[in-house]
């Protein structure tokens, strides 16, 4: 009943949530959409009984959402005194969507103790004493250690064509020579000067 | 995982470990050895041709059974990396002027190996990994000249419909892996049973339209012309040749392995983008000025023929045939369209400048009789005009969809075939009968390329029929290993 509950609840967060970040025409507010629908996307894998999954996908994308939200913050131009003026009107807003948020915790958390959701059809079912890291790692590098060093060069292509268009020889650039800065002795840079009374150093 | 793995993806083998140690000589000596780099590209893909040979097997799973390997992805391999010979004897001439750079090579040599992990899958994981390390690689390639705002635009073009391409491709991979808890191919054809319900045909649709992107097949194909125009002309020729391929062959084995139970719904489906790229492609060319954009449009009317074939092998007592007719039908969709790629790409004006208006083709005759001669050939075997070798394939994808009672789609193959022949033979009365333009493309160097255009438009030619014999033997044990 309750796993019924928790993953309607979840799917129509999600949902929502994930159509608000492609309508919402302030970028900030599709990046804090976008942390929702990961947030709930983490709680429809804890009720499957993938909490490692669960757990990456907090980690993982959220943290990396950070990191867009900060390119999206130096990249456009917004006027956060603007944002920031109707904080006192939208608190109540805000409180509501943390309850909902953490009643779901709740609700996930109590879902995950009953058990995972029974997926219909199942043709390799997961043997239940074994952890979600433990079985992911037995499969990645055995069964599927081909694709995952193919996906290995996918990351290399990916950087590849990184570098490929966009670096460019620059000319003027002030490189470091660690030699140049190791052989430098004290009296090339410093000098002792005695400057009589009254006069000043001569630079 | 066992030794035997590693010895049956030897080819694959030898395009990571040539393609790794490239790089590393591309980021070490830079672009002074990018001709070096080539040469040794190349060389990569003879040793996995050589590997491809002795390592065949007539069906064999590696990997705990996410790599097939069987007639059927030798086939298609063996026209991948001949094709990336190709493709890699004719750019360092283009790229002469903005200087080679020496990571083009290594990237078309990791695309080569996700279009040989595409033809090897028999997972859906496979599938993606393969489909989306050749996407990546063409991607970076669309907008390989940096300087160019018409490359950058296609890459950029090209990159988003193809994650949104991916993004479809991938939720239906796992309404598949919902539904069934497996992604293997066998997998899934096991647990759908002959009565699919409506989580495999939501599945397989998104599957199929993702894949059809990939093969720019109508309603998928608005990226194409912009695409193909926009990108370095080599690399336009690389995307209408190994990677439509490396995806009909994907699309194939997925259909007939994974789906056989869906066979009636994607029947349906594959018929519809037959008869709709066909058609759109042979009226979208005819406005046309450009040359690459009127290749690109022809690209998308040969995926509609080789459609028909894939359509055909929906009927059970028809799979045999028709499958083959499609593997036979890549084959010369390949050598006639790299020769074309090749011909387009000798219009270079005397201070290297590259012509692509069909104004700059006129008279051609006048002053390039050779060249003009094999365009001519070329044209006229893309139109599928019976002496030539074009009207082979396009006969066999009929006889494959008349066999499978249907044929009102052989009926409209044969009309389109007819609207098609229009524009191609415009490009014939250009070259022939219009005034002298006055840019010259004189001969200078480029004696290997010459030679290519030579062997493909013998080939096309009235020769090719010599081929028919070994051709169909090959395709058919190609085609009866996936059945």
């Amino acid at each position: 009943m309750i796993q019924t509950i928790a993953f309607y609840m979840f799917a129509v967060v999600l949902i929502t949530s994930g159509a608000l970040t492609i309508l919402s025409r302030n970028p900030v507010h599709s990046v804090l959409w976008l942390i929702l629908a990961f947030f709930n996307a983490a709680g429809l894998m804890l009720l499957l009984g993938a909490e490692f999954i669960a757990m990456l996908l907090v980690i993982v994308y959220v943290g990396a959402v950070a990191v867009l939200f900060l390119f999206v913050v130096m990249m456009l131009d917004i006027d956060f005194a603007e944002l920031r003026a109707g904080f006192v009107r939208y608190l109540p807003v805000g409180v509501l969507l943390a309850v909902v948020l953490a009643a779901q915790l709740v609700f996930a958390l109590g879902a995950w103790y009953v058990g995972g959701v029974q997926l219909a059809g199942r043709l390799a079912p997961v043997d239940p004493s074994v952890s979600n890291i433990q079985a992911v790692g037995e499969l990645l590098y055995t069964r599927y250690a081909f694709l995952f060093e193919a996906a290995g060069i996918i990351l290399l292509v990916a950087m590849i064509g990184a570098i490929v268009l966009t670096n460019r020889p620059r000319t003027g650039v002030r490189r470091q020579d660690v030699s140049a800065q190791n052989g430098r002795r004290p009296e090339d840079a410093t000098r002792l000067a005695k400057p009589g009374v009254g006069e000043g150093v001569e630079l | 995982m066992t030794a035997s793995d590693f010895i049956l993806i030897a080819p694959e083998l030898v395009l990571i470990l040539g393609g790794l140690a490239l790089l590393l000589v591309a980021a070490f000596a830079g672009d002074k050895v990018s001709g070096v780099v080539n040469a040794l590209a190349a060389l990569v893909f003879a040793g996995a041709i050589v590997a491809l040979t002795i390592t065949a097997q007539p069906g064999a799973w590696a990997f705990s059974g996410t790599v097939r390997i069987d007639s059927f992805s030798t086939y298609a391999k063996y026209l991948i990396f001949a094709a990336g010979i190709v493709i890699l004897a004719l750019a360092p001439r283009f790229y002469e002027r903005e200087g080679y750079r020496s990571e083009y090579p290594v990237l078309i040599l990791f695309a080569s190996l996700g279009m040989a992990i595409m033809v090897s899958a028999s997972d859906l994981m496979t599938l993606y990994i393969g489909l989306e390390l050749q996407s990546l690689s063409a991607y970076v390639l669309a907008s390989f000249t940096r300087t160019d705002s018409r490359s950058s635009e296609a890459g950029l073009k090209y990159f988003v419909l193809g994650a949104l391409a991916s993004g479809m491709l991938l939720y239906g991979i796992s309404l598949l892996y919902g539904f069934t808890g497996t992604t293997s191919f066998d997998g899934i054809a096991n647990a759908f049973g002959p009565e699919p319900g409506l989580g495999l045909l939501f599945g397989l649709v998104f599957v199929v339209s993702g894949l059809a992107f990939k093969i720019s097949a109508v309603p998928f194909h608005m990226w194409t012309p912009d695409v193909y125009e926009g990108a370095p002309t080599p690399v336009t020729a690389f995307f209408a040749s190994a990677p439509k391929v490396a995806a009909v062959a994907l699309l194939t084995r997925l259909c007939v392995e994974a789906l056989p139970f869906g066979a009636p719904a994607w029947q349906q489906i594959i018929a519809f983008m037959a008869i709709a790229s066909m058609l759109l492609g042979a009226v979208g060319a005819i406005g046309q000025r450009n040359i690459k954009r009127l290749l690109a449009y022809s690209s998308i009317a040969n995926v509609g023929f080789i459609l028909i074939g894939l359509a055909a092998a929906g009927n059970e007592g028809a799979r045999e045939g028709a499958v083959t007719s499609v593997l036979f039908y890549l084959t010369v969709y390949l050598v006639m369209t790299l020769g074309s790629f090749l011909a387009v790409l000798q219009l270079r004006t005397a201070d290297g400048r590259m012509v692509e208006d069909m104004a700059g083709l006129s008279g051609l005759w006048k002053t390039r009789p050779g060249l003009a001669t094999a365009i001519a050939i070329f044209m006229f075997s893309l139109a599928g005009i019976p002496p030539l070798f074009g009207f082979w394939p396009k006969l066999l994808v009929f006889q494959a969809a008349v066999d499978a009672n249907m044929l009102p789609l052989a009926v409209i193959g044969a009309i389109a075939s007819v609207i098609g022949a229009f524009y191609y033979l415009r490009i014939i009365k250009v070259m022939w009968f219009d005034p002298p333009a006055e840019e010259a493309f004189p001969i200078e160097g480029g004696a290997m390329e010459r030679g290519l255009i030579a062997v493909a438009a013998a080939y096309v030619s009235v020769l090719g029929f010599a081929l028919i014999g070994p051709l169909t033997a090959a395709s058919t044990t190609a085609a009866a290993s996936i059945l």
